[in-house]
């Protein structure tokens, strides 16, 4: 490395996070640490049927029996489970379908962060669920949804309204005993969407939920379900961001996803929790796990995500590929910066025939950050005809990050095709001087070159979110030049 | 407009230019030819802002300022141009997404609103007519998979779109084919008026029968030895450079 690439790419220094302020507001909080007990506050708080607290309880008697994982390409310090507040609540009571009735503090906070849950942007077409904390503050849109039949709620909404479904899908994807956060998460999970699609309905709208976690000391365990019945479709975006804390916070969710015979479902996610301070300190840990099952024949789940935030991301969205023909893809950005740790990838799992899945993954690594793909695919012994490609790409700015691939490739049935390509690149002192000689400073030149470096995935995101998660992706990298 | 005096730059310890002396005015253009390694595209890299060149001693001065205090996207907002002899690839990014960039930052610089979509179309337009360049060519990856000729008519369709006042060409006619050095060629004359001036760095006569420079300068070891007017550079197609080195040497 040149001396020149050190001078401008090396110095670290660190990026404004301009979501980092908290709200006043009055909360009501279950004690800290975690027990029986609380498991059974949350559920009662929730006044939610007797199978659900059952469910819930095994999960945490399951949990209890497990060890934190330790496999992962990086460390952490030891998460005190007794110190962690594990439910949160604005205290006023909120009406759902009455914005008026919603704290201004909070409404205030959802404009700040660009998201208006009023009506005037409401225009943007775009039905939004806004989970603050852990609860649900408001899902906008309902009732044009509700006359396509489409049912998009918090959960906790859905166990009262429809709790026949939430029963026949919960955990049927992602089950209590499937990993040690999902367990964690299955016992006092807090709010989170519901949605189902019914046969044959394509959704009006992108459906949106955006995550917000305010109080110290909480963790945020949303959960996520979506059911696509016989030949429908959706597109759901989530977005998420934290006020600046020392403290590392906890963020463990599960998202479920069921594709039905000829069902579409497109999720995209773009993370900008916390992510640190430039030395490291505090930052949202995000440990999640999400997973799609397509159920049917011909159904199609999609994944796309841009990771920009969090100190410590550790999640693969995968997909099961159960019905015949049926396809699973995973669009990835990450981002690493300062001293963020990265850790993801996907799972594609050919189960029917004729089942196809894509992996595009696109690494950036900046300052000390680490930044590792884990993927697999594996085909199992009757899923003839089935085919992958898997590309790889990272892209190092400074000597000083890393980037890791970890493909895990299992093959089956002879009939499979399976394709992985990998590149590592660095931004060029090349590239910047050029932009720099036709006027573009080096910090825009950098944006310029990491968007063009994620087009692929970026394409995937809906029209205004790509520009969201653009503007994201520089903002993430801002500092990451001297 | 361009006065560069005594010149003086290294690169990793060896030193390059070794007091380079050129004068410029508005509206003038000048071909600098010399053998290879003699510093050109050295000379080039130096005026555009490149930091692992060290200007170990000299000045230069543009429109009245020091150039070598200003940061190198400043000299391009200020109108300097570089056609680089080596155009860089950017996957990912077009080259209209990556002009509109340029444009709007140099708009920036000076003040004023960003390019409304429609001007700037227009705009790209027109100025692809100058060189003939394909339009697909502006919605692929910037340089990603061009030809040789490709990238160097790229080189000078971004000139145009930046409306430079120094434009330095660094062997803008090499890898081009004959109908596209006269393409190129007639580009450059249009762009020609009297507030902007160019230096042409070639090591062909040839281009200099279509873009008939006022001045040619010889550079070697670092420095303009020669220097005289368009019928210098015919004198060197047919002599070469040998008997110029000996004077040189004869010299020292
Ligand atoms: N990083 C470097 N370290 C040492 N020497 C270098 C370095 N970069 C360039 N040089 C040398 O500087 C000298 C001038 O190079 P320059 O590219 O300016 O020549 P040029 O006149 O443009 O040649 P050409 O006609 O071949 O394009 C050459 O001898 C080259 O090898
Ligand atoms: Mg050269």
């Amino acid at each position: 490395m040149s001396e020149l690439e050190v001078g401008i790419i090396g110095q670290v220094v660190n990026q404004e996070y301009k979501y980092g302020f908290s709200t006043n507001i009055e909360m009501e909080m279950a004690p800290k640490g975690l027990s029986e007990d609380i498991v059974r506050f949350i559920s009662a708080k929730k006044n939610e049927p007797k199978w659900m607290l059952e469910w819930r309880l095994k999960a945490y008697r399951y949990w209890l029996t497990l060890k934190e994982p330790t496999w992962q390409n990086f460390t952490y310090p030891k998460i005190n489970y007794q110190d962690i507040y594990f439910y949160a609540a604005p205290k006023e009571k909120i009406k759902l379908d009455n914005l008026d009735q919603v704290d201004p503090e909070l409404l205030k906070t959802f404009e700040k962060l660009g998201i208006s849950l009023l009506e005037q942007k409401r225009l943007t077409g775009v039905a939004v669920d806004a989970v603050f904390d852990s609860v649900s503050i408001a899902t906008t849109f309902k009732d044009q949804l509700k006359e396509k039949g489409v049912i998009f709620c918090s959960i906790s909404e859905a166990l009262q309204e429809y709790p026949e479904l939430v029963k026949k899908y919960i955990g049927s994807v992602v089950p209590q005993t499937d990993n040690y956060f999902a367990a964690l998460n299955s016992a006092v999970f807090s709010d989170g969407s519901f949605v189902y699609i019914p046969k044959g309905v394509r959704c009006p709208m992108e459906l949106s939920t955006y995550f917000r976690i305010n109080a110290e000391n909480t963790g945020q365990f949303e959960r996520t379900l979506i059911i696509a019945d016989e030949g429908s479709y959706v597109s759901y975006l989530e977005g998420c961001t934290a006020p600046m804390r020392d403290e590392n916070q906890l963020h463990a969710a599960v998202v479920e996803l069921v594709a039905m015979e000829k069902a579409e479902i497109k999720y995209s996610t773009v993370q900008n929790w916390y992510p640190g301070d430039k030395e490291g300190k505090g930052g949202i840990y995000n440990f999640v796990t999400k997973r799609g099952s397509c159920e049917g024949a011909y159904s199609k789940i999609s994944w796309t995500q841009v990771e920009t935030g969090s100190a410590i991301t550790w999640k693969y969205p995968s997909c099961i590929l159960k019905g015949d023909h049926s396809i699973g893809e995973f669009f990835s950005v990450a981002v690493t910066n300062n001293h963020q740790v990265a850790d993801t990838g996907t799972k594609m799992i050919h189960i029917g025939k004729n089942t196809k899945s894509r992996i595009v993954s696109k690494g950036i690594s900046a300052g000390k950050s680490h930044n590792t793909y884990r993927g697999l695919v594996k085909i199992n012994k009757k899923a003839s005809g089935a085919r992958n490609h898997t590309q790889c790409d990272s892209m190092l700015l400074g000597d000083r990050s890393g980037a890791h691939t970890f493909p895990y490739i299992e093959i089956g049935n002879k009939t499979a095709q399976v394709e992985h390509e990998a590149s590592t690149s660095k931004i060029g002192e090349d590239q910047i001087f050029y932009c720099n000689q036709r006027g573009i400073g080096t910090e825009e030149a950098i944006g310029l070159i990491v968007n063009g470096f994620c087009r692929e995935v970026l394409n995937q995101l809906p029209m205004e979110f790509a520009v969201e998660a653009q503007k994201l992706l520089a903002v993430s990298l801002e500092g990451s030049v001297g | 407009m361009l006065s560069i005096k005594n010149l003086q730059a290294e690169i990793d310890g060896k030193k390059i230019l070794n007091g380079l002396d050129l004068e410029i005015k508005a509206g003038e253009v000048h071909a600098i030819m010399g053998p290879n390694g003699a510093g050109k595209s050295t000379l080039s890299a130096v005026l555009a802002g490149r930091a692992d060149y060290i200007v170990t001693g000299g000045s230069v001065t543009y429109k009245g300022k020091n150039l070598l205090e200003m940061a190198p996207e400043d000299r391009a907002r200020e109108g300097v141009f570089l056609a680089f002899q080596y155009p860089v690839e950017i996957p990912g990014v077009s080259t209209t997404n990556f002009l509109k960039t340029a444009v709007n930052e140099k708009r920036k610089y000076n003040g004023l609103e960003p390019m409304e979509a429609t001007t700037f179309l227009k705009m790209m337009r027109e100025k692809m007519e100058v060189v003939e360049m394909d339009k697909s060519l502006t919605s692929r990856s910037l340089n990603e998979g061009f030809s040789g000729g490709e990238k160097k008519r790229n080189e000078v369709f971004q000139m145009a779109m930046l409306e430079p006042t120094l434009a330095i060409l660094d062997e803008t006619d090499s890898g081009l084919d004959i109908d596209a050095l006269r393409l190129v060629s007639d580009g450059v004359n249009k762009l020609r008026n009297e507030e902007r001036s160019f230096i042409v760095i070639t090591h062909y006569q040839r281009l200099l029968d279509y873009i008939v420079p006022d001045f040619v300068h010889v550079l070697y070891k670092g420095r303009i030895v020669k220097s005289g007017d368009a019928s210098l550079a015919k004198e060197l197609e047919s002599k070469g450079y040998d008997w110029i080195k000996q004077e040189v040497e004869a010299t020292i």
